[in-house]
C-alpha cells in the first residue's frame, strides 16, 4: 500500500503541468442532439423543496429544472433578461408605478392544468406578502411592491410604491418558481414537500441525502431557435456529494459530468491532466466576495484609523495573483463586482485605502495610522468559518499581511453554526464574512451596509449605525437614471470603504467549472444561481 | 438478569438528558445556518425560530421532547421537516451492510492470523503478524481509504461509486461501492480482534486440558482447532459485537472520504445544522444499540461459559 | 499478593506495607533490570520505544532541525515535489512539508500526552473511588461512565469544540474533547482491578486500625492498579493522536496556520491528492509511525508488566 503510494508520488513528479486550459465547448454552430441523461454533482440536499423559502444554491441545481420563472437570464448571454412564461418584456406605465407583464398562453403545469395570471399572482403574493407562518426570506427585495393584480387571464400587474431601478430585473430572480394557485390554495406549504411546476423537467423521485432525478417534460412550452422542442435531455440526475474532493473524484472517474458551482484551479489542473481529451473548462468572474469585518463596537475598532490600517496593510493585488493559483479568489474590486456594470474604474479604486498598487507605501501608512491610534502592536482574534475553500487560504494570507505591519491576528476558526452565532451576537473582534448574489445589483450587494439597528439588522456585522450611508443607499435604489446611479454607488464605496472603512472586500471570487466535454449548451455566468433550468443543455455523442 | 435489563434505563435517560443539555449549550442556530450567506433580515429568522418552537423556554422544550419520546415519537427533523424515523431509515441499509462486510472481512482475517500468531509465539511469524495488526491500529482508516482511492484513480481512473445502490438492485455496483471502505475500516477492526484472538489462544494453550490433549499425542492442529479456538472465540465475539455497534454511526470520517450516505454522516450533519430533534433521537438510538449489544454479549457469556452466573 | 493476614499495629505500619509493595515493583534496582530485560526480550517493544524517542526528540528540537519556518508563506514555491531543498516538498502556501511534519509532532505529542494523562488519571480516580466505596456511590459512578461510554464520540467532540471554540490558542479544547471518552474506558478497567485489591486482607486491616478512606484509596489501592494504568496510558496515547488527526481532518480540531498532521491531510492533502500526493502521504505516515510506536511499546509493556492483562 505505502510502497504503491510512494511510487505514485514519484510518477506524478514527472507529469507535466497542463499547458493551457481546454477551450470551452459552447461552439455556436453545432446542432443540438436530443436524448441522454445528464448527471451532475451538487454539494448538499435541499432542506425543503420550496425555492421561495430557501436560500441555498443546493436547492436550485436539482430543483430549478422543474419550474419556470416569469423572466429568466438568457442562456446565451447571461447579462440579458428574457421572458420565460412571460410573453414579452414588462411594460412600465408613464409614472413608472405600474408594471404590466403579458403571459404566454401555451404553458401547462406538470399535472396538465393551464397556467394563468392567477398562478402568477398567487406565486408573487406568497413571495412578497407571505401569510403568517409562511417564510419568505427575499420579501424585502420587493418592498417597493404594494399590490399584485391579475386583470386578465394572460396579464399581471405589479403596483409600485415608488419607481425602482432594480424591480424589473428582480422578476428574473432564480428563486421565484411559478407555483400553481390551486395547489397553494389547498395548502400554502404544498411546495415544501412536493414538486409541481411548468418547467422543462418533471420530478422523477429522489433518494434522501443521495440523489435527485428529473425526467423530460414532453409538454414543455419552450422551443429552440430552429423550432425544435425543448428540453433536449431525456433526463437528469443530481448526485449529492458534500465533500469537495469527492466531487472532483466523481468527475475524474466519470460518474458525473459536471458540478455547476465550481472547483479550485488546482482541481481544474488535476482534472485536465487526468482527462486530457474529455474535459472542457469554463471560467468567469463571480459575484461572490469575502469581507473583512471589524466589529466597530469593540475597541480599538471603533476608531476609523485602525480599520483603515487593517485594510491598508493588505496587498490585494499581490494576493490576487498568488491566491488565484490555488483557490477560487482572483480579482481586486470594491463593493461591486470588478469589471461588472457597477464596478469602479481601476484609477478610482486605487484611491481607496488598501486598493492602491504601492504596497510598501500602504504598509508604511498602515503602521503610521496604528501608531497614531495608539495601538502600534495591535493584536486580535480573527474569526473565520471552518470551510477550506476559499476561507482558509484567504485568512492565512490576511494574517500573514497583517503580521508585516506588526499586527498579530490569531486565527479563530469555528464551525459554521458557531461562527454565525458569533457574527449575530457581535461576540468577535474582526471576522471574515462573505456574500454571494445572483445579480450585479447595488441593492443586493449593499444590503450588508445598511445601519445595523435598521435595515441592516442581522446583515451588518460591523455593527455601525450611519444615517448618512443609509441615505446614500436609499437614494441609489430609487435612482432610475443609470449614470446618476453609478455615481451614487461610487460615492457609497468611497465613503464606506475608505472614509469610514467600516468593512471592505478582500478579493472577489473566480468561478471555474471543469466538466466532461460531452456536456453542451451550458454557459457559465457570474453566479451559480441562474441559468439552471437545463432546457438547452444537451449531450454530444462520442 | 432483569436487574441488568433495568439498569439500561437510567443509562439511556442519562444519555438523553446529557444530549439535550450539551446541544443547547453549544452556540449556533439552525435557522441562521439555513440562511447563511444570504441577506435574510432578522425578522424572518425570528419568525422561523418561533415556528420551530426554538424560542420557547428550555425546560418546556425538554418536557415536550421527553413526553414525545415516552410516546415513542421521535419527532421531526427541523432541517427537512421529515419525521426523524424516515431520515434514519433512509441511511440504515448502507450503514448496516457496511458494518457487516467490514465485520466479515475483519473476522476472516483476524481469527486465522491470531491463532497462527499464538501457536508460533515469539517467532518471526508472530512478530510479522503483530506488526501487521498494530499497523492496522496505527494507520487512520480514513487515510487508508484516501490512499486506496489515490491508487485506483491513478492506475485505472476508477473510483468506487459515489452513490449507494441497494444490494438487491445491483449487487455488483453495491459491492463496488462498499468494498474499499469496508477494507479500510475492517483492517483496523481486524487488528483489534486479531490481538484478542492471539492472547486468548495463548492463554487457553496454557490450560491443563490442552496440555493433556497434547500429551495424549493429539495432532497440534487438531488441539488448536478443537480446544483452543473454541474457547478463545468468546472474547472475540465480544470485541466483534462491540465494534459492530460502533461501526453503525461511528464511521464519520470514512463516510466523508467515500461520500457514503450513512448514519455517521447524518449525525454529523445534524450536529452541524443544530437539528435538535434529529441529534437527540440519533444519540439515544445509537446509545440504545450500544447498551443492548452490551447486554446481549453479557448474556451470550452466561450461556457459553457456565462459570459466569448472574444473580 | 499473598494472603497477608496478620494484624497491623497502626496506620503507619499499614502505609509502610503499601509502600513496600509498591517499591518492590518499581524500586530503582528493579527498574534498571526491568529495562535491560525489556530491551533484550522484546525487540518489538524496543523498536516502539525508539520510535517514541525519535518523535520526542523531533518535537523538542523542531526549531533546530527544521530547515524552514513552519508558517512562512512563499507563493513562488507552491506545491513543489520532494527535493533536496524540500525533503517532503512544499504545500499550497509554499510551506516546507518536512518542517510542518516536525512541528506537527509537537501538536501530536502535546495532545496525546495531555489527553491520555488527564483521561487516564481521572479514570483511575473514579475507578478506585467507585471500587472502594461500593454501594450507591459506585452505582452512580458506574451509570455516569455508562452514559459517557454509550455517547457517540463525535457528538462530544463537536460539542466541546463548538461550545469552547478552537484555534491556535485553544489546543486545550481539542484535548478536552479527546479526554472525555478516555475516562469511562479507563475507569472500567481500573475499577475491576481495584475490586480485587479492595477485598485484600491488608486493606481491611488498614481500615480496621482507622486509616482514612482517602488515604487507603490513594496510598494502598491506587499504587496496586498502577500496572493497568500505565498500560492504558500508552495505549490511549496512540489513540489520542489518532483522534486528534481525525478531528482535525473533520475540521473540528487544530486550525491553520498551526501545524498538525490531521490538518495537513484535511486541507492540502485531500485537495491536491493527485497533483501533490506527498501532501497526503507524509502526514499519514507520520501519524501511523507515531501511533505504531506507542502501540508496539504499550503492547510489550503490557506483556512485561502483567501477562494476564488484556486490553481490547
Amino acid at each position: 500500500m505505502l510502497v504503491l503510494a510512494l511510487v505514485l508520488a514519484a510518477c506524478s513528479q514527472t507529469a507535466q503541468p497542463p499547458t493551457s486550459s481546454v477551450a470551452p465547448s459552447v461552439a455556436g454552430g453545432e446542432k443540438a442532439a436530443p436524448g441522454g441523461t445528464l448527471t451532475f454533482v451538487v454539494n448538499a440536499e435541499p432542506p425543503s423543496f420550496d425555492g421561495h423559502r430557501e436560500t441555498t444554491f443546493a436547492l436550485l441545481h436539482p430543483v430549478a429544472p422543474h419550474y419556470s420563472l416569469l423572466y429568466k437570464f438568457d442562456p446565451n448571454d447571461l447579462t440579458k433578461v428574457i421572458p420565460d412564461v412571460a410573453a414579452e418584456m414588462p411594460q412600465a406605465s408613464a409614472d413608472k408605478l405600474t408594471v404590466t407583464v403579458k403571459l404566454r398562453t401555451d404553458v401547462k403545469f406538470h399535472d396538465g392544468t393551464a397556467l394563468t395570471a392567477d398562478d402568477i399572482k398567487a406565486t408573487y403574493d406568497k413571495i412578497i406578502f407571505p401569510p403568517t407562518g409562511v417564510l419568505s426570506p427575499r420579501a424585502g427585495a420587493y418592498a417597493v411592491v404594494s399590490a399584485v393584480n391579475a386583470p386578465a387571464k394572460d396579464s399581471v400587474e405589479f403596483k409600485l410604491k415608488y419607481p425602482s431601478a432594480s424591480f424589473q430585473t428582480n422578476l428574473a430572480s432564480p428563486w421565484n418558481f411559478i407555483y400553481s394557485a390551486a395547489k397553494l390554495k389547498g395548502d400554502i406549504k404544498f411546495y415544501e414537500k412536493n414538486i409541481m411546476g411548468t418547467g422543462p423537467f418533471t420530478y422523477d423521485g429522489n433518494t434522501k441525502g443521495q440523489d435527485w432525478k428529473g425526467k423530460k417534460n414532453a409538454d414543455y412550452f419552450g422551443k429552440d431557435k430552429d423550432g425544435a422542442k425543448l428540453p433536449y435531455l431525456d433526463a437528469y440526475k443530481a448526485l449529492i456529494i458534500s465533500d469537495a474532493n469527492a466531487g472532483v473524484t466523481a468527475i475524474r472517474s466519470k460518474q458525473a459530468m459536471i458540478e455547476f458551482r465550481g472547483f479550485t484551479p488546482q482541481q481544474r489542473d488535476d482534472l485536465s491532466r487526468a482527462l486530457p481529451n474529455d474535459l472542457a473548462i469554463q471560467e468567469a468572474p463571480w459575484i461572490c466576495v469575502n469581507y473583512v469585518v471589524p466589529n466597530t463596537t469593540k475597541k480599538p475598532f471603533d476608531d476609523p484609523r485602525v480599520r483603515r490600517a487593517l485594510s491598508l496593510a493588505v496587498d490585494r493585488w499581490a494576493g490576487g495573483e498568488a491566491l488565484s493559483k490555488t483557490t477560487i479568489v482572483k480579482d481586486v474590486g470594491g463593493l461591486m463586482r470588478p469589471k461588472g456594470p457597477f464596478a469602479m474604474s481601476d484609477t478610482d479604486l486605487a484611491k481607496i485605502a488598501g486598493f492602491g498598487k504601492d504596497a510598501a507605501a500602504n504598509k508604511a501608512a498602515a503602521k503610521k495610522l496604528l501608531a497614531d491610534a495608539g495601538v502600534p502592536s495591535l493584536s486580535f482574534k480573527f474569526l473565520n468559518r471552518n470551510i477550506t475553500t476559499p476561507y482558509e487560504p484567504v485568512a492565512i494570507y490576511l494574517i500573514n499581511e497583517w503580521k508585516q505591519v506588526g499586527i498579530t491576528a490569531t486565527h479563530d476558526v469555528k464551525e459554521t453554526s458557531a461562527y454565525l452565532a458569533d457574527l449575530r451576537a457581535g461576540t468577535f473582534e474582526v471576522a471574515l464574512d462573505f456574500n454571494c448574489d445572483f445579480l450585479d445589483e447595488p441593492d443586493l450587494q449593499l444590503a450588508k451596509f445598511w445601519s445595523a439597528n435598521k435595515a441592516g439588522k442581522g446583515l451588518n456585522f460591523a455593527y455601525y449605525d450611519d444615517t448618512k450611508l443609509d441615505g446614500l443607499i436609499d437614494a441609489q435604489s430609487r435612482e432610475t437614471d443609470p449614470a446618476k446611479r453609478l455615481t451614487l454607488v461610487g460615492d457609497i464605496q468611497r465613503y464606506a470603504m475608505d472614509e469610514m472603512a467600516y468593512q471592505y472586500p478582500v478579493l472577489w471570487w473566480y468561478r471555474i467549472v471543469p466538466y466532461l466535454n460531452t456536456v453542451r449548451g451550458w454557459k457559465i455566468g457570474s453566479n451559480h444561481y441562474t441559468n439552471q433550468d437545463l432546457a438547452t443543455v444537451w449531450l454530444a455523442k462520442k | 438478569m432483569v436487574g441488568r435489563l433495568l439498569l439500561m434505563i437510567p443509562t439511556l435517560v442519562g444519555v438523553a438528558v446529557l444530549t439535550f443539555v450539551i446541544m443547547r449549550a453549544v452556540p449556533g442556530d439552525i435557522v441562521a445556518l439555513r440562511y447563511a450567506g444570504s441577506s435574510v433580515p432578522q425578522d424572518v429568522i425570528d419568525q422561523e425560530r418561533h415556528l420551530l418552537g426554538l424560542d420557547r423556554p428550555m425546560w418546556e422544550q425538554f418536557v415536550t421532547w421527553m413526553a414525545s419520546i415516552a410516546r415513542l415519537d421521535l419527532g421531526q427533523s427541523l432541517w427537512t421537516g421529515n419525521p426523524v424515523v424516515e431520515e434514519v431509515q433512509a441511511r440504515m441499509p448502507l450503514s448496516i451492510e457496511l458494518a457487516i462486510i467490514a465485520t466479515l472481512f475483519a473476522v476472516l482475517l483476524a481469527i486465522p492470523l491470531g491463532v497462527v500468531a499464538a501457536v508460533k509465539q515469539d517467532t518471526w511469524i508472530d512478530y510479522a503478524i503483530r506488526v501487521f495488526s498494530i499497523g492496522g491500529l496505527a494507520m487512520p482508516s480514513f487515510w487508508i481509504g484516501i490512499m486506496m482511492v489515490l491508487v485506483t484513480l491513478t492506475l485505472w481512473g476508477w473510483a468506487p461509486p459515489l452513490t449507494f445502490t441497494p444490494i438487491f438492485e445491483d449487487p455488483v455496483a453495491n459491492l463496488a461501492g462498499l468494498i474499499l471502505p469496508a477494507i479500510a475500516v475492517g483492517y483496523r477492526y481486524s487488528a483489534v480482534s486479531m490481538r484478542m484472538t492471539r492472547s486468548t489462544v495463548l492463554e487457553v494453550l496454557r490450560e491443563d486440558y490442552v496440555r493433556t490433549a497434547r500429551a495424549k499425542g493429539l495432532r497440534e492442529s487438531l488441539v488448536v482447532v478443537r480446544h483452543a479456538l473454541r474457547n478463545a472465540l468468546l472474547p472475540v465475539v465480544t470485541v466483534v459485537s462491540l465494534e459492530f455497534a460502533f461501526l453503525i454511526g461511528g464511521l464519520v470520517v470514512t463516510e466523508q472520504v467515500f461520500n457514503l450516505n450513512g448514519i455517521g454522516k447524518l449525525l454529523v450533519d445534524a450536529v452541524a445544522h443544530r437539528d435538535y430533534p434529529l441529534i437527540q433521537a440519533m444519540v439515544v438510538l445509537l446509545a440504545s444499540v450500544f447498551v443492548i449489544v452490551n447486554f446481549i454479549v453479557d448474556m451470550v457469556y452466561v450461556v457459553l461459559d457456565p462459570r459466569i452466573r448472574y444473580a | 499478593m499473598t494472603g497477608n493476614s496478620r494484624t497491623l499495629g497502626s496506620a503507619q505500619e499499614a502505609d509502610d506495607v503499601a509502600r513496600r509493595r509498591y517499591l518492590e515493583s518499581t524500586g530503582r534496582r528493579r527498574f534498571a533490570r526491568f529495562w535491560r530485560e525489556f530491551i533484550r526480550q522484546r525487540p518489538l517493544g524496543t523498536a516502539g520505544l525508539v520510535l517514541i524517542i525519535v518523535m520526542i526528540l523531533a518535537a523538542a528540537f523542531a526549531d533546530v532541525i527544521a530547515p524552514y519556518d513552519p508558517t512562512a508563506i512563499d507563493f513562488a514555491d507552491l506545491l513543489l515535489p520532494p527535493s533536496p531543498e524540500h525533503l517532503l516538498g512544499t504545500d499550497n502556501f509554499g510551506r516546507d512539508v518536512f518542517t510542518r511534519i516536525l512541528f506537527g509532532s509537537r501538536t501530536a505529542l502535546l495532545v496525546g500526552f495531555t489527553a491520555s494523562l488527564v483521561g487516564c488519571t481521572l479514570g483511575l480516580v473514579l475507578g478506585v473511588v467507585g471500587a472502594y466505596l461500593g454501594g450507591r456511590a459506585d452505582q452512580i459512578v458506574q451509570r455516569l461512565m455508562d452514559v459517557l461510554l454509550s455517547f457517540p464520540l463525535i457528538v462530544i467532540a463537536i460539542a466541546v469544540v463548538a461550545a469552547l471554540g478552537t484555534g491556535e490558542d485553544k489546543l486545550g479544547n481539542v484535548i478536552a474533547a479527546i479526554t472525555v471518552p478516555i475516562i469511562p474506558r479507563v475507569a472500567r478497567v481500573v475499577r475491576s482491578s481495584a475490586l480485587s485489591i479492595v477485598e485484600m486482607p491488608y486493606i481491611e486491616a488498614a481500615r480496621s486500625v482507622g486509616v482514612g478512606a482517602v488515604r487507603i484509596m490513594f496510598r494502598h489501592v491506587a499504587p496496586n492498579v498502577f500496572a493497568p494504568y500505565l498500560i492504558m496510558l500508552t495505549a490511549f496515547l496512540g489513540q489520542a493522536i489518532l483522534l486528534e488527526a481525525s478531528l482535525s481532518f473533520l475540521g473540528l480540531g487544530v486550525f491553520e496556520p498551526a501545524a498538525s498532521w490531521g490538518l495537513m491531510l484535511k486541507g492540502a492533502g485531500m485537495q491536491f491528492l493527485e497533483r501533490a500526493p506527498w501532501l497526503a502521504i507524509a502526514p499519514g505516515i507520520a501519524i501511523s509511525m507515531a501511533v505504531f510506536g506507542f502501540n508496539l511499546f504499550g503492547d510489550s509493556l503490557r506483556d512485561a508488566l502483567d501477562p494476564r492483562l488484556r486490553t481490547g
